[in-house]
């Protein structure tokens, strides 16, 4: 795996919307747009601006709220300023300012001095602190890709995996024409977010939403059946695993046992769904996925199922002691 | 397992039509075969995952082969390459 780096450039430029929206613009340092964020955390530089500078995090983003601004208006009237000049020896990716504040001139001769790009925001410092620290936790999360077709099915995001020309696209067309969502086909790109969540979303966002079915060739899940069809990213709650009918494998036959697979180090419950001519596969997942909206509301079919044969097992054999005794004696 | 690197010859890069030869040339072996772009990786059965690689003109490939016949579907998806997927 590559080493993951995201130039400022690349921050200024994300298509962030409402909640997450950073609100950032560049306001100096231009030349050091094309340095790399290589570190999703932050720094509140107080300590390296008064001319600490042990353990000084410079690689990361530099926030500067109020606090930081005004020490930095007291100080910016010594010339030279040795603590400013030390701050921007070290290649740090970008300073930003929030609260619309900006920094005086000496500060902007320095930055550009060293090409280090200075933003700026009208958010809050704590606000933007938390939803820069989203995006980047989002970027720079763990990700991988498989090959399968994820879907939205009664609100529970569906990974179907299986081998080639076993029917995954068809069954996620015949469930799109029930009125679920797909999300992404044939190549699901997975991103592990907050360490237990995994999100899934197509690898690509030109040429999305797009199908192959053997037989039609290529189509626009979009045109044809309308935006209500689709879905940007949904997170993976079940992964349905088709495979050809092997006469000689043991299928589950109760569910009471729960078998998971690792994306990413998260397990995900999955099932095993054998598919031969004349089986409805779509009904299977559609009923799949109610079937896990119970088991997440606390209820178990199976285990609901045999919890009862029990209980009446039990009292058949507590009254079969008393009633029939005959044939006990 | 086999494996082989090969570069993209054809002006266009890989579009539908070279996707569709790649796929139709893979699909007759039965080996598990993957196209490799950047550490990405996809299977090389199926259609949108060769689009979705975005390889163009001059881009390095990864050919990985497994299984019984991985020998000659290595050789046959590399000639598809080789030939500029018959285009230009």
């Amino acid at each position: 795996m590559e080493e993951k780096h995201l130039s400022i450039l690349d921050l200024l430029s994300l298509d962030l919307k409402e909640q997450n929206s950073l609100d950032l613009r560049c306001i100096g340092g231009r030349k050091g747009l094309a340095r790399n964020i290589t570190i999703p955390d932050l720094n509140r530089p107080g300590l390296a601006l008064s001319g600490f500078f042990e353990s000084f995090a410079w690689q990361r983003i530099q926030i500067f709220g109020r606090g930081e601004n005004a020490y930095l208006k007291k100080i910016e009237e010594e010339v030279p300023n040795e603590s400013l000049e030390r701050f921007f020896a070290y290649p740090i990716p970008a300073c930003i300012f929030t609260h619309n504040l900006a920094p005086g001139k000496e500060f902007f001769r320095l930055a550009e001095a060293s090409g280090c790009p200075i933003l700026q925001t009208d958010l809050a410092s704590s606000e933007f602190t938390s939803r820069i620290l989203r995006v980047l936790s989002d970027i720079f999360a763990p990700r991988t890709t498989i090959h399968g077709v994820l879907v939205e099915v009664y609100g529970i995001g569906i990974l179907m995996t299986g081998d080639s020309g076993v029917g995954k696209s068809e069954t996620a067309l015949e469930l799109v024409e029930r009125g679920h969502r797909l999300v992404a086909d044939d190549v699901v790109e997975i991103r592990c977010v907050n360490g237990s969540i995994l999100m899934g979303q197509g690898a690509n966002k030109v040429i999305g939403h797009h199908m192959e079915i053997r037989g039609l060739g290529i189509i626009n899940v979009t045109h044809l059946f309308g935006v209500g069809a689709i879905r940007d990213k949904k997170q993976i709650q079940l992964v349905c695993a088709l495979e050809e009918w092997d006469p000689n494998k043991v299928y589950d036959r109760i569910g009471t046992e729960e078998k998971t697979t690792g994306i990413l180090g998260v397990a995900v419950p999955r099932l095993e769904i054998p598919v031969k001519p004349g089986r409805n596969v779509p009904i299977i997942v559609e009923t799949a996925a109610m079937n896990e909206r119970l088991k997440k509301m606390g209820y178990h079919s199976a285990k609901e199922f045999n919890q009862n044969i029990l209980r009446w097992l039990e009292s058949e054999n507590a009254r079969a002691v008393y009633w029939n005794r005959d044939d006990y004696l | 397992m086999t494996e082989r690197t090969v570069t993209i010859k054809n002006r266009a890069g890989i579009h539908a039509r070279p996707a569709a030869l790649i796929v139709q040339t893979s699909s007759k072996f039965g080996s598990k075969i993957w196209l490799e772009k950047n550490g990405d990786r996809i299977n090389a059965k199926s259609i949108m995952g060769i689009i979705t690689l975005g390889a163009s003109f001059g881009t390095p490939i990864r050919i990985i082969a497994e299984g019984p016949d991985e020998e000659e579907a290595t050789i046959a998806i590399e000639r598809l390459f080789e030939s500029r997927f018959e285009e230009e």
